[in-house]
């Protein structure tokens, strides 16, 4: 240690611009998710892999048309999943477990601020996905169809449920059950959520539970759109708003921030 | 503004379900002091000073922190003032140059960087991730975070504890170029060695209630006498020496050649006890001071060691 001259810690305190506060917390989060090994075996391997080994070969009849039709839709469902729930609810898991958001909570940085820029940050790392999923199925010969506004809509609803649903675990369970749990929940919505199986291979009893899940709708909605064509899923849309405004709901109430 | 107090708390009172762990504590800190909240764990310290962060909210009682509510006004107040939590606060894989620089963004007018990380001679693990500090390290990074944003009032709250005693310096001198650099610091402490070194001022907390509250020295000097031993030539003239003391000293010759003069213990009383030998051609071997410690009067006061 030297001394420092004096005068250096004269009193100057003061806040910077909330804009420049946002977005050094969303570069500070994305980079520390791009350099997070287990985040991106989830968020970029798993879904990679998937796409293309499912695509490549029968081992799922995913009915007509190509199986990169039916699978690149469901993947990008997937991948809102990785980043969205999973490993934004690990992530904050961790950092309530570390006292990071304790630490935040006495900088200037207001606490919506701080979810402002979670949420730039996941978008990001979507933004990302998309771009790479894309590229890989194109290459599979995915050809996708209908309106690009309808599937950026419902990816944006698909964020907020997960996103509701991934804060509400990380706030609300030890840090280690966060981990655990969403792990549990991203493999068994992968099998379960019409991903990878189309729903209708499912019992008609199960059929009917799990298309209710935020990814059925999701993975259904961006189908109707990409491989199908149609226009506005209003159903799916429906369901994910009302996951959306449930999980954010639950997660503003129940959050606990030590 | 300077007269006026950085911190102003009466009658707080703060429970953790039927646990009280704050009760009725009052404390002010004067702007531009340093101010040692002393005591054994478990007394309300750390309780306090989070109340005044704005991280709890009092159940009964009032808060002023640079004269702002830290509940109702703490985005007004944070800005305003530094936090050294208890447990860093810093994510393991998070590198520590790169958490200083953030805290640095979200200032208006932060400390350059570089130089802090110099300075607190962390210029060597930069690009270390947090866990792989030493512990050290970490104190003073945790540290670092807060001072960076240049605030006007810090806590830090234990920030020696655990550290080698070169490290604990390192800290001390820290802390006092922030006094006089007008900075006004709040620390807790379960070492009474630094609270007599480091503060203004003292606050004692026991059982969730200050118990005591003053200057170091102040502190010490009340209730009990101080000790000055010495030893010279057998059957000294007591009488003699005392007339030349203030009238509330007293003096004994414990046995033949060791003496022991009870009293108001200064440097003039020294001086004295010194000049008189001198005059009467007694060379005094071995002469103590013993001067009541912090830890004595936590003791006095609560009939408890302080470092339980």
């Amino acid at each position: 240690m030297t001394a420092a001259s004096p005068g250096t810690h004269t009193p100057r305190p003061g806040a910077a611009p909330l804009p420049r506060m946002v977005r050094a917390q969303a570069l500070l989060e994305t980079r520390t998710q791009l350099r997070n090994g287990e985040q991106l075996l989830l968020t970029v391997i798993i879904p990679t892999l998937l796409l293309v080994l499912f695509s490549a070969v029968d081992i799922v009849d995913t009915g007509e048309g190509s199986r990169v039709d039916f699978l690149a839709p469901g993947i990008l469902a997937l991948a809102m999943l990785s980043t969205a729930f999973t490993g934004q609810a690990i992530a904050t898991g961790f950092e309530r477990r570390y006292g990071v958001l304790k630490r935040l909570g006495a900088s200037p940085l207001p606490r919506w601020g701080l979810m402002t820029a979670k949420t730039c940050s996941v978008l990001v790392i979507e933004a990302l996905q998309v771009l790479l999923l894309s590229v890989v199925a194109l290459a599979l010969g995915w050809s996708p169809h209908g309106n690009p506004a309808a599937v950026a809509l419902l990816l944006l609803l698909g964020t907020a449920a997960f996103s509701g649903l991934g804060l509400l675990m990380a706030g609300t369970l030890r840090a280690e059950a966060t981990l655990a749990g969403a792990n549990l929940v991203f493999i068994l919505l992968l099998v379960g959520g019409g991903v990878i199986v189309p729903l209708d291979k499912f019992p008609a009893a199960a059929h009917s539970v799990l298309q209710l899940l935020p990814i059925s709708a999701l993975s259904d909605g961006l189908r109707e759109v990409l491989q199908h064509g149609a226009g506005l899923p209003w159903g799916d849309v429906a369901s994910l708003a009302v996951w959306a405004v449930l999980g954010l709901g639950a997660a503003a109430r129940f959050f606990k921030w030590e | 503004m300077r007269s006026s107090a950085a911190v102003e708390v009466a009658g707080l009172v703060k429970r953790y379900g039927d646990k009280t762990a704050v009760d009725g504590l009052d404390l002010t800190v004067a702007q531009g002091t340093v101010t040692a909240v002393l005591g054994p764990n478990g007394a309300g310290k750390t309780t306090t000073v989070e109340t005044c962060e704005g991280y709890r909210r009092p159940d009964e009682g009032t808060v002023r922190v640079l004269g702002l509510d830290p509940v109702t006004q703490g985005a007004e107040l944070r800005p305003r003032i530094g936090v050294m939590l208890q447990s860093g606060g810093i994510y393991p894989t998070a590198r520590a140059e790169e958490t200083l620089r953030h805290m640095a963004t979200l200032h208006a007018h932060p400390l350059d960087v570089p130089a802090l990380v110099e300075r607190l001679g962390l210029g060597s693990c930069g690009r270390t991730p947090y866990r792989r500090l030493s512990g050290g390290q970490q104190q003073r990074l945790a540290l670092a975070l807060a001072l960076v944003g240049r605030p006007e009032l810090v806590f830090l709250d234990e920030p020696t504890a655990g550290l080698d005693p070169q490290a604990r310096h390192a800290t001390w001198e820290l802390v006092r170029d922030l006094r006089a650099d007008g900075v006004t610091v709040v620390l807790t402490t379960h070492y009474m060695d630094e609270a007599e070194e480091l503060s203004d001022d003292v606050a004692i907390v026991d059982g969730g209630k200050v118990i005591a509250q003053g200057a170091p020295d102040v502190l010490c000097k009340g209730g009990a006498e101080n000790t000055l031993r010495f030893t010279g030539r057998p059957g000294l003239d007591l009488e003699s020496l005392l007339k030349a003391l203030p009238p509330d000293t007293a003096a004994t010759e414990l046995s033949p050649g060791s003496y022991r003069l009870t009293g108001t213990v200064d440097p003039q009383l020294l001086a004295t006890v010194t000049s008189w030998c001198a005059q009467h051609g007694v060379m005094p071997d071995r002469i103590s001071v013993e001067r009541r410690t912090l830890e004595d009067v936590f003791l006095e006061m609560t009939g408890k060691e302080l470092r339980s």
